[in-house]
């Protein structure tokens, strides 16, 4: 127990921070959702294009997806990597 | 090592079992702290190099798809062209059907043909890699070295057929309005990264979630829930994220075919 800045206290607040990254789960989540309601539209439009519209729209909800992973990421390290060195 | 030895043992997960206490655990390896546990190892330059659960199970899984090819090589060698396809006809036709048309419609007529067994590699690679936690690996694809490499193959190939088709212009093309060239540049650089975080943490997430399920859940819930989880996780997961990398793969290689 030297000073307020030990041990527990940094690794107490590197599990908030990772609780905090994962907030930005939100907006993948908002954009695939807009992608596959988009998708169901373009569906039920014209039935005949099921196949390149499903092909289109996953590939697009996994580029989207990239900022979710890097929040996750960013939670795994804060986690497991103990980037401030204790 | 923050929350004790419980969590660490979850995240130990449904691999390749527990590490035996003979190594001893470093105290500062990420990696045996997401269940990837080391077996044999030298020292060198004060870094570990070893033999870990991510290169038992790329092993098994490489003498898995030899075993396969050989296999899927007997039936197309017996088979009747004649009769009637067996059902392991019939599967090896439609993935072969399917991995052409993929690559036919994404790059082209003229360069699919050039490609498919490329495209086609990778895609069963990562797809069997990504399930195979099924069996009770670990999937080497949760690993960052996996995956990273598998984008640097992506990158080689974008830049060397960039070269081949477009001569100089694929590097004056980065300069192209003059004030845009570091983003240019960042972009081609950012391609490799985000196409390996987004396989890498796919499954990893996969992995810490059915990791977590098998070791913090009563033992009479573990008999029929985690099955659920596998589905989604390994196999629905597993099979989108290996169409989407190799999906991708295509688009940034046939981008270089116009003009």
């Amino acid at each position: 127990m030297d000073g307020i800045f030990n041990k527990e206290f940094v690794q107490g607040c590197s599990a908030i921070g990772a609780g905090i990254a994962m907030i930005a789960g939100m907006g993948p989540g908002i954009g695939q959702g807009y992608a596959a309601g988009q998708g169901a539209a373009a569906v039920g439009r014209n039935p005949g294009a099921r196949g390149t519209v499903m092909g289109t729209m996953i590939l697009g909800q996994a580029v989207a997806e990239t900022t979710g992973l890097y929040s996750l990421i960013v939670a795994i390290l804060l986690l497991f990597v103990n980037p401030f060195g204790l | 090592m923050i929350f004790g030895s419980e969590v660490l043992a979850a995240l130990s997960g449904p691999t390749l079992g527990k590490l035996p206490d003979v190594i001893s655990r470093g105290k500062d390896d990420i990696g045996e702290k997401l269940g990837i546990n080391g077996y044999a190892y030298v020292k060198l330059f004060g870094y570990r190099f070893g033999i870990t659960s991510t290169h038992i199970a790329l092993l098994i899984l490489l003498i898995a798809i030899t075993v396969l090819a050989i296999l899927a090589n007997r039936v197309i060698r017996r088979a009747d062209p004649y009769g009637k396809p067996g059902l392991a006809m019939t599967v090896i036709e439609s993935l072969v059907n399917f991995i052409d048309n993929t690559t036919y419609s994404n790059m082209g007529e003229k360069h699919g043909g050039k490609f498919r067994n490329f495209i086609g590699t990778m895609l069963l690679f990562i797809f069997l890699s990504n399930i195979s936690g099924v069996f009770g690996l670990r999937p080497p694809t949760a690993d960052y070295g996996v995956t990273f490499g598998l984008a640097m193959i992506t990158f080689f190939m974008i830049h060397i057929n960039g070269f081949k088709h477009q001569k100089m212009k694929h590097i004056t093309g980065l300069f192209d309005p003059i004030p845009l060239t570091p983003i240019n540049i960042i972009g081609e650089i950012s391609t490799p990264i985000s196409m390996s975080l987004r396989l890498f943490g796919n499954v990893l997430c996969g992995t810490v979630i059915m990791g977590l399920l098998y070791n913090l859940l009563p033992k009479f819930l573990l008999l029929f829930w985690p099955g659920a989880l596998h589905i989604y996780f390994d196999l629905f997961s597993g099979a989108i994220q290996a169409y989407v990398f190799t999906m991708l793969t295509m688009v940034f290689i046939s981008k270089n075919f116009e003009e």
